[in-house]
């Protein structure tokens, strides 16, 4: 499976650098690396979801708690998990870090998953959440704790998308 | 049973810990009772309030974590006990009310009213305690029980679908949240020193 285990190895680590000590996580290709990475991390704790609004919960309550989180989950995961992200954490002014896999995206082969990739960033849009594209290896590091740090001061929910161009090795 | 009387007999236990509820009916009731700012009212997000269970508890491994759910936000979130399950935190208790209606928008029947078990569920999610708990001297005794065990517990507590006469609670929700982070990090610092 050609994703990336360099970019994904980049990722976790910005992760680790932003002192995240929970990752909520469904399976989906793109994040195969990801997870396997929080897995097998002795001090990270890994929650393996049934459904991706869980997450929001999870991450709220360890905010409340005081330890910082992230979710990582599909775009249709996202769409899965928007009353989650309304009613709870906008409404609570709870941030959150969200990594979303852009599926359906540029490149995209798999016809499934193409209304999803259409329809994620106006989506996010729609409910006043940034969103910071991951493209370039480059920027992996500065991006994700500059979305954490914005999400903190704004007691809001930041998405970094996560593209096929970084996250795929044809 | 009134979900009033048994949250009544069981609040020298809910006092000094760290609890969440859903919304409605049972936020209104505890509030009454007497608010503490180790208390959070999880006022919309139904199903959410056993996963921010979770995720304090995951956090607070030294604190014990007490969530108040109902039948319909639990029916609402079925994964979050297969999710609860799989950590087994041992400082988690589910306390579950079931009144088989969704009383706060008007009594209309969920389907632990036409034989939807939810303990059966929680057993067969893996939960490693189930109990059930009917009066207010089995609940008090099954939370005394569940505290006192390190094991994560969910109690299943039929009450009858009578809610308060009013919701209404002087607290708005980010005063709550706010206060409720404060206790939370008060909590961790008492630990450090």
């Amino acid at each position: 499976m050609p994703v990336s285990v360099n970019n994904s190895r980049l990722i976790y680590e910005a992760l680790k650098a932003c002192d995240v000590k929970i990752i909520s996580a469904l399976p989906e290709t793109f994040l195969v690396h990801l997870i396997r990475m929080a897995g097998e991390d002795p001090d990270m704790t890994l929650v393996r979801l049934a459904k991706e609004e869980e997450g929001i919960g999870i991450s709220a309550g360890a905010h409340l708690a005081g330890v910082n989180s992230a979710l990582l989950m599909q775009n249709h995961g996202f769409l899965a998990a928007i009353n989650g992200i309304v009613s709870l954490a906008l409404l609570y002014k709870i941030p959150l870090l969200m990594l979303i896999s852009h599926r359906g995206h540029w490149g995209e082969k798999d016809p499934w998953q193409t209304q999803g990739g259409l329809v994620t960033e106006p989506i996010l849009r729609a409910l006043n959440i940034p969103i910071w594209p991951l493209v370039n290896p480059a920027d992996v590091h500065r991006r994700i704790k500059d979305a954490q740090t914005l999400a903190h001061a704004s007691l809001h929910p930041v998405a970094v998308l996560l593209s096929r161009e970084l996250m795929w090795e044809e | 049973m009134l979900r009033a009387d048994a949250l009544q007999t069981i609040y020298p236990e809910l006092e000094n810990r760290i609890v969440v509820t859903i919304m409605g009916a049972v936020a209104a009731e505890l509030y009454t009772l007497g608010h503490r700012p180790n208390f959070f009212y999880l006022e919309h997000a139904m199903g959410l309030a056993s996963s921010m269970g979770l995720g304090i508890a995951l956090s607070m491994p030294e604190h014990k974590v007490i969530v108040i759910d109902g039948d319909g936000s639990l029916l609402m979130n079925l994964g979050t006990l297969s999710t609860m399950a799989r950590y087994k935190p041992g400082n988690l208790l589910h306390i579950v009310f079931d009144n088989e209606s969704l009383l706060s928008v008007g009594g209309f029947p969920t389907a632990t009213s036409t034989g939807t078990d939810l303990a059966g569920i929680a057993r067969a999610s893996g939960v490693p305690s189930v109990m059930e708990a009917n009066t207010s001297e089995s609940l008090k005794a099954s939370v005394s029980e569940a505290l006192a065990s390190n094991r994560l517990t969910t109690i299943i507590s039929k009450v009858e679908a009578i809610g308060p006469k009013s919701f209404h609670m002087d607290l708005p929700l980010l005063e709550n949240r706010f206060q409720f982070k404060r206790c939370l990090e008060a909590l961790q610092r008492q630990l450090k020193t």
